[in-house]
């Protein structure tokens, strides 16, 4: 069976069922949403049952060639353990994303669902995707429903926010594009396994067209990750576009910077890549301080996550950039425990903003009385994000710095700064939320219902899960490490 | 040349050229004698046929030996064939649009409207086959004057009728570029037929009419870009497509710029390659080829941005169309293996997609009775159907996946790259303009699902119109995804060897 193509193209059956749907059954359609996003999760579990029990997930079919053969695209997908795992993180978040906005968004919920399902399409497609020009498409798939689910359905500012996540990424892409074309046009394909090997061999191209590639490499995934100074728009869509779009935003979409940069940058130029790691290093330590300083400044709770996320994003480019085992394996952490913790951070942001109608930091305080079980969940995220141990994020972030400790002391030392910083923002916004003074009484308010539970029960459980029992993971990655390891000889 | 001769050609050749000009003879007599109270939408019906029996005529022709008659003035061979099917498919669909075309407050009597449009296609046909340089020049001034006429049908309206001095005015004037450089070639090499220009061409070395010839060259270029609206002669786009009719700013769009291509590149492949350059060992082609890149670099940058300030869809369209006239140029200029087959890919997928957006611009601009973007506000909640397919053809222009646009974009980018030497300047220039594009096809997307409908009654949507709308959008679908579908058919039935004497 060729289960990776029936995975990717699954929300295409919600996609059909929905538009036969009248717009006015809420209920019905909230459902289907709901439903039409479960099946992908249910089929992800098949694909890491079908990858642990040594099944042969690859596959490849002919499908354009240009020139009579001089250039041929292919039809390819496959897994490796890093990107099972992104595509479990991409069903699961995608799942509880659904169900937020099935209660949260108000109008045009049909449409909602049927821009949000093609979004599913294109983050499963870029995890799958083994050559180039499929991760590109798949990658530019994701562009359009975002456009139109920030810019409809987001708060004040959304069409500006909406324009400017097209612009950024569009030019991201459009470097990306270039970069395809040109190893394309090179080497003659795009296969990543065939590119490993060919530039990996260091005849067929030169060392220029390699650095050169690597350096358009992290200008596009720079943009998706963020790397600062190329973070003003997704902060920009953090605060303006509806929550459940943030969830998926902050929680998968960030991580194709990270995907492309350690599968591509790391997997395919690892030569070139070992030589820039120090200004990696030094990038990575720009995005954890600036962000942390910055998010500790904030005065609004979106902002302080948004800015939360480039500083944790930080932590990723330290791990690569210490080119060593632990340094990967912590930066592959970071990016699924990141995406686990923000998804629930801007959860409980969403639930927040329900009752009170306002995310500025000032009108907070006290909450813990009115809603006690949704403080609790957003000191229990705040905490797994500062990296307590026992949750996700200490893992990830022992192993980065513990990489890079190994490789370069001295960014490491400094970079641990960022990390005392981080415990002050988070400390500062989440306590002044939860027990911080009540400043105003707000009306109707109300604790989690079960349909809120459910989904934050479930990201906790996994953030923990992750931080008590890491094995799960290094389990299914321990085949992806090892090639990206031999891929820079270490 | 006696009566034996000219019966001995094989005049089966011209059968698609014949139909045509048969249909157009035939419907401006009936025009001429019929009363007024016929309606003459059957005339649309009755072109359609014609040119729908003219494609089944070129569709046997495939395959052909290559073959000249005429006194080796026409010529039918693979470039020919495989471009001759895009003028005709697009034609049928302009006409189909041209219908239910009814704009209010104008005459309702308009004949001349389909015969013009058959005279237009017979020119552009010429040209696609021609290997003389008068026949082409003949083939290109039918086009050309039947576009004049064309253009200012809509006798009530003002931008109609400055729409219509202004094309002639640049049209005459570009005209004049184009013999003049056309002069040049004849006096280097004493013939008019392509085949024996390129014979003679080769003589022409650097001490002995090299600067004349690129003088030629050049202002044979500038010329033709009048038809193509590239820079310098794309000035009159916004002001035509503005006042045109939609069915005929379709045609220019589509039909007239894929013709203003053929004749480009029947012109300057013939002659060019095959004389010495300004270097040893490259052909003047080569040497030139710098000139024409700096032009379809200005070209996109010119199209893309001045599009971002547009209100009026048509002139929009009008941006839009210049700079995909620069991107049509990109592969030309790289002149690699895959030129051919990225120009007509793109131009097959051009085809779908602006006359599929022209299409439901018509039903929008005649329904509103108002040509500004905003009539596209909330679209989605009036006709979804009609909002998803203009987002198709919104999508594909814009060159995103999933559309034939961007299997185009990405031959031309592949073809630019993998030439020799790369083109990376103009791939970069050409794909930052792509995402400044997005700004404003974006932006009528923005309008169809983000605003609230402005007028509550219901849109119309006429038979022919909406046959025009499903053809397009499945059609720039089917080949996003399965390129394989026509590339396998272009590949394997045309050979391009042809083309050379």
């Amino acid at each position: 069976m060729d289960w990776l193509t029936i995975l990717v193209f699954s929300p295409l059956i919600g996609i059909l069922i929905l538009s036969i749907q009248q717009a006015e059954q809420k209920v019905t359609i909230s459902l289907t949403g709901i439903l039409a996003t479960v099946l992908p999760l249910l089929l992800s579990l098949v694909v890491y049952a079908q990858f642990h029990g040594g099944g042969d997930l690859a596959i490849s079919h002919q499908w354009i060639s240009f020139g009579n053969g001089i250039f041929q695209i292919d039809y390819e997908l496959g897994v490796d353990g890093f990107s099972l795992l992104l595509l479990l993180l991409t069903t699961i978040v995608s799942t509880l994303s659904a169900s937020v906005a099935a209660a949260q968004i108000k109008q045009g919920l049909k449409a909602y669902f049927l821009w949000f399902l093609i979004l599913e399409i294109g983050m499963l497609g870029v995890f799958t995707a083994e050559n180039l020009i499929l991760f590109f498409i798949f990658f530019e798939i994701t562009l359009v429903p975002m456009f139109f689910l920030i810019g409809r359905w987001g708060f004040v500012e959304r069409e500006k926010a909406a324009y400017s996540f097209l612009i950024y990424n569009g030019l991201g892409s459009a470097v990306l594009l270039i970069l395809f074309a040109a190893i394309f046009a090179k080497t003659g394909t795009t296969n990543i396994e065939e590119l490993k090997t060919i530039m990996g061999s260091g005849n067929a191209v030169s060392e220029e067209f390699r650095f050169g590639s690597l350096l358009a490499l992290l200008i596009a995934f720079g943009v998706k990750l963020p790397i600062v100074p190329l973070h003003t728009w997704m902060v920009r869509v953090h605060v303006h576009a509806p929550i459940a779009v943030v969830m998926i935003h902050a929680g998968i979409l960030l991580k194709i910077g990270a995907y492309g940069l350690i599968n591509f940058g790391i997997g395919i130029f690892g030569d070139q890549f070992v030589k820039v790691a120090p200004f990696i290093a030094v990038l990575g330590l720009i995005n954890l301080l600036y962000g942390a300083f910055l998010a500790f400044v904030q005065n609004e709770l979106k902002s302080v996550f948004a800015y939360s996320s480039v500083s944790h994003m930080g932590i990723v480019l330290l791990g690569v950039a210490a080119m060593n085992e632990a340094g990967i394996q912590g930066a592959i952490f970071q990016t699924l425990s990141h995406g686990l913790i923000a998804a629930l951070l801007f959860l409980l942001v969403g639930v927040i903003y329900e009752r009170t109608h306002t995310t500025k930091l000032r009108s907070l305080g006290g909450l813990a009385k009115g809603m006690p079980l949704a403080a609790g969940f957003l000191l229990a995220a705040g905490l797994a994000s500062l990296g307590l141990p026992g949750m996700s994020g200490f893992v990830s972030e022992f192993m980065a710095f513990l990489g890079l400790f190994e490789s370069m002391p001295w960014l490491a030392a400094i970079g641990t700064i960022g990390i005392i910083m981080t415990a002050v923002y988070i400390l500062r916004a989440v306590l002044g939320v939860t027990y911080g003074k009540t400043v105003k009484s707000f009306a109707g308010m109300y604790d989690l219902t079960r349909r809120e539970m459910i989904p934050a029960a479930a990201l906790l459980a996994l953030i923990v899960l992750i931080g008590v029992y890491p094995n799960f993971i290094t389990h299914t990655l321990q085949y992806a490490l090892e090639s990206i390891m031999l891929g820079i000889g270490g | 040349m006696d009566i034996d001769t000219l019966l001995s050609y094989e005049w089966s050749m011209m059968a698609p050229e014949f139909t045509i000009l048969l249909v157009a003879t035939a419907l401006s007599l009936i025009d001429l004698f019929a009363s007024k109270n016929v309606d003459r939408k059957h005339f649309g019906w009755f072109g359609i046929g014609g040119i729908a029996v003219a494609l089944i005529f070129l569709i046997s022709q495939i395959g052909h030996e290559p073959a000249m008659i005429l006194a080796n003035t026409y010529r039918l061979d693979a470039f020919s064939l495989s471009f001759k099917i895009l003028l005709l498919l697009g034609s049928l669909l302009v006409l189909l649009m041209g219908v239910s075309f009814e704009a209010k407050g104008e005459l309702t009597y308009r004949g001349e409207f389909y015969y013009l449009l058959l005279t237009a296609l017979l020119g552009a046909m010429m040209m696609a086959s021609s290997a003389d340089l008068i026949t082409l020049f003949v083939g290109l001034e039918l086009l050309t004057i039947s576009s004049y006429i064309l253009a200012g049908t809509r006798k009530k309206s003002k931008y109609s009728n400055e729409a219509a001095m202004k094309y002639v005015i640049n049209g005459g004037i570009s005209t004049a570029f184009t013999l003049f450089g056309m002069s040049y070639i004849y006096g280097l090499t004493g013939s008019t037929n392509l085949a024996d220009i390129s014979r003679e061409i080769s003589n022409i070395t650097p001490a002995n009419g090299q600067v004349l010839l690129s003088i030629a060259f050049i202002l044979t270029f500038v010329g033709l870009a009048f038809k193509i609206s590239s820079v310098p002669f794309q000035m009159w786009a916004p002001d035509v497509y503005q006042g045109a009719p939609t069915p005929v700013t379709a045609f220019l769009s589509v039909v007239s710029k894929t013709a203003g291509f053929i004749i480009i590149i029947r012109v300057l492949i013939s002659i060019f390659p095959f004389t010495q350059g300004f270097e040893e060992n490259t052909s003047l082609l080569h040497s030139l080829m710098i000139f024409l890149s700096i032009l379809a670099g200005i070209t996109m940058i010119v199209g893309n941005t001045i599009a971002l300030k547009q209100r009026n869809i048509k002139r929009l369209f009008a941006y839009s169309s210049i700079a995909h006239a620069g991107y049509l140029l990109v592969p030309f200029v790289a002149f690699s293996e895959l030129m051919f087959e990225s120009m007509w890919f793109y131009l097959v997928a051009y085809l779908l997609m602006n006359i599929g957006a022209f299409a439901i611009i018509q039903v929008m601009t005649e329904h509103n009775d108002s040509e500004d973007v905003s009539i596209f506000a909330g679209l989605y909640y009036r006709r979804p159907w009609v909002a998803i397919m203009m987002t198709v053809f919104l999508l594909s222009l814009a060159g995103i996946p999933g559309t034939a646009g961007f299997i185009g974009k990405l031959n031309i980018f592949i073809g630019a790259l993998f030439s020799d030497p790369s083109r990376y300047i103009l791939a970069a220039v050409m794909i930052g303009t792509t995402v400044i594009s997005y700004f404003y096809y974006f932006g009528i997307m923005a309008q169809m699902f983000m605003r609230p409908a402005g007028s509550a009654t219901q849109v119309r949507l006429p038979i022919g119109v909406t046959i025009t709308m499903v053809f397009c959008a499945v059609g720039t679908i089917t080949l996003g995804l399965f390129p394989g579908v026509i590339l396998e058919f272009f590949q394997t039935q045309f050979n391009f060897a042809e083309m050379f004497y």
